[in-house]
């Protein structure tokens, strides 16, 4: 399959089932809210050595949040369910209960498991605490020296799907750069889906364990390293000399299929020879996205 | 199809009408729902002695006429919808649980005495005691909500635990007394010695109110909650202005004479507030 002359690999990515929370953080002005969102979602590219991953899914405006403000949407994901409650509390407790005017809800009201975040952050308040219960929620107003800092009890989990990828073969890497951009640009405020990596794109892809180091679980890709084509058994075609990859996660694999559609689609242009994904040959992920598929008008992985 | 009554006969002395709840009437027919006991003064009577029954429960119930006399209507209700086009009398949701119960006219003393869930919704104006603890009991309103577009008598919320409360206009003398926690909010004005003995919960006003000089001055700021609170009483109906929603409070805190831990919080635009 070619798109505008990028061939699309016959090949897919391979995705794993997680633990997924999406935070609404209000905040006086779209500025602050902002800033509370990524410092929240900072060292958190990867469970491989963050424990988490997580990303501003979109801007808010006030018509979209409980309290009237400008916010951020973020989802925040982990491998399991018992560590997602834990790096929210110390996130949230040092990320967004410090940052000014901001305040925090919940985002998945339907999840079906309650992680008792707020109820957990309201110690901070040393006691002078105060809860609200409004429509049926309930509220936790911590007092701090700006005013109140106001955040819902509990927070809604669900299943949620991370490592979702396409990698962008390109000549150079000025051509892999723009590709991604591109790329990232389109899928920008995807419902449902972020980009955990800086701008969203990974230049450092890696494979399980290691050649030569047997504590690593993760070492460098070594196959899509155009410096060790020589030296490797590379993967990459004649005439690319850089890769960039694109890590997606998201609340569901339809809303990943979604944006990796709009992705590839917007990285195919000059200077790309080639659009493939990272897999395990299958055996570990239970979610598939098949590129072909996907740019062909499905939506659903396989 | 809802089932329907409609006042035919006015009763002379105040009928107690527990039975009109969409619990209690729950797969009856309308003749078998007239021939529900109802208790008029001292004596009792059937249903259909005083209301003309048509339709068939399907958990709404609506009721036609001026009932200011009828009394306990949706009592220990949980589920359903009782719609009143009139005015109703006197412990309106007694202990109710879910459900809403809408008053097209005004309401009588006692609405929603210790209720824990539901909402009640009064178009008009509400007696005294809206959302209180019965006399003799310490606690009042453990939920649900209340709100009553007119004005609302003395004792607002006695008692009261959890919840909430809005009123679209004034509020008589000693709203929130003996408050324990949950929130009142008066759109109008509140009368003298609002939140006396309170130990937690939140009075809220948006005009200048003559506090207890056991309330003490905390700060003027813009309550995070209450913009949450009160964009969620805007969507019950009452009119929220935005300079409510995005005002600056000033907190009082109290009652000194108790915990100490409840708020009064004034809309600062109204004016400073003054101790009694």
């Amino acid at each position: 399959m070619l798109v505008r002359g990028v061939l699309i690999e016959d090949t897919f990515a391979e995705a794993f089932t997680m633990r997924v929370a999406r935070l609404v953080i209000t905040g006086g002005t779209p500025r602050w809210a902002r800033e509370a969102g990524l410092k929240l979602t900072g060292f958190a590219t990867s469970v491989i050595g963050c424990k988490c991953e997580a990303g501003i899914e979109r801007e808010l405006s006030e018509t979209e949040t409980p309290d009237g403000r400008p916010g951020v949407s973020v989802l925040f994901l982990t491998m399991d369910k018992e560590s997602l409650p834990q790096q929210l509390i110390s996130r949230i407790g040092q990320t967004v209960l410090t940052c000014p005017t901001t305040a925090c809800f919940d985002g998945l009201p339907d999840g079906p498991d309650r992680l008792p975040v707020g109820k957990a952050l309201r110690v901070f308040g040393d006691g002078f605490q105060g809860s609200k219960v409004i429509g049926g929620k309930r509220y936790w107003r911590v007092p701090v020296m700006e005013g109140e800092f106001l955040v819902e009890e509990t927070f809604g989990m669900q299943k949620g799907v991370g490592g979702g990828n396409f990698l962008i073969l390109a000549r150079d890497a000025d051509a892999a750069l723009a590709a991604a951009e591109a790329a990232v640009d389109a899928m920008a405020n995807h419902p449902g889906v972020v980009l955990p990596f800086p701008g969203g794109v990974v230049r450092s892809g890696s494979k399980v364990g290691s050649k030569r180091y047997k504590k690593m679980v993760a070492t460098t890709n070594d196959a899509f390293c155009p410096t060790l084509r020589a030296l490797t058994e590379s993967q990459l075609p004649e005439g690319v000399n850089s890769v960039l990859e694109i890590v997606l996660d998201g609340t569901d694999a339809p809303a990943i299929a979604a944006a990796m559609r709009l992705g590839i689609d917007a990285a195919c242009r000059p200077g790309v020879q080639a659009i493939t994904a990272g897999n395990y040959g299958g055996k570990l992920g239970p979610h598939h996205f098949h590129l072909r598929r996907i740019m062909g008008g499905e939506s659903q992985a396989a | 199809m809802t089932l329907t009554l409609t006042l035919r006969t006015a009763p002379t002395v105040p009928l107690e009408a527990d039975v009109l709840s969409p619990d209690r009437l729950s797969g009856v027919s309308a003749l078998e729902a007239a021939k529900l006991t109802v208790v008029h003064g001292n004596q009792r009577a059937d249903l259909g002695e005083f209301f003309q029954v048509g339709g068939a429960a399907d958990g709404e119930l609506h009721l036609t006429g001026d009932l200011a006399q009828v009394k306990q209507i949706g009592t220990g209700m949980a589920r359903g919808r009782i719609v009143v086009h009139g005015s109703v009398g006197m412990h309106l949701g007694a202990g109710m649980t879910g459900g809403e119960i809408v008053v097209e006219g005004d309401a009588g003393d006692w609405v929603g005495p210790e209720m824990s869930g539901g909402r009640i919704v009064v178009k008009g104006n509400a007696g005294h005691m809206l959302g209180s603890a019965r006399r003799g009991s310490q606690i009042g309103v453990r939920g649900g909500e209340i709100v009553v577009f007119g004005n609302a008598g003395n004792e607002v919320g006695n008692g009261m635990r959890r919840g909430l409360i809005a009123i679209g206009g004034d509020a008589g003398d000693f709203a929130g007394v003996n408050m324990l926690a949950g929130t009142i909010v008066v759109l109008g004005r509140l009368a003298w010695r609002a939140g006396a003995g309170m130990r937690r919960g939140s009075i809220i006003s948006m005009h200048p109110a003559e506090l207890l000089p056991t309330f003490s001055y905390a700060c003027d700021y813009a309550p995070e909650f209450l913009r949450v609170c009160l964009r969620h009483v805007r969507g019950l109906g009452l009119t929220i202005a935005d300079s409510h929603v995005n005002g600056r409070y000033q907190r009082w805190c109290g009652d000194g004479i108790e915990l100490n831990r409840g708020e009064v919080l004034i809309l600062d635009s109204a004016g400073t507030a003054s101790r009694s």
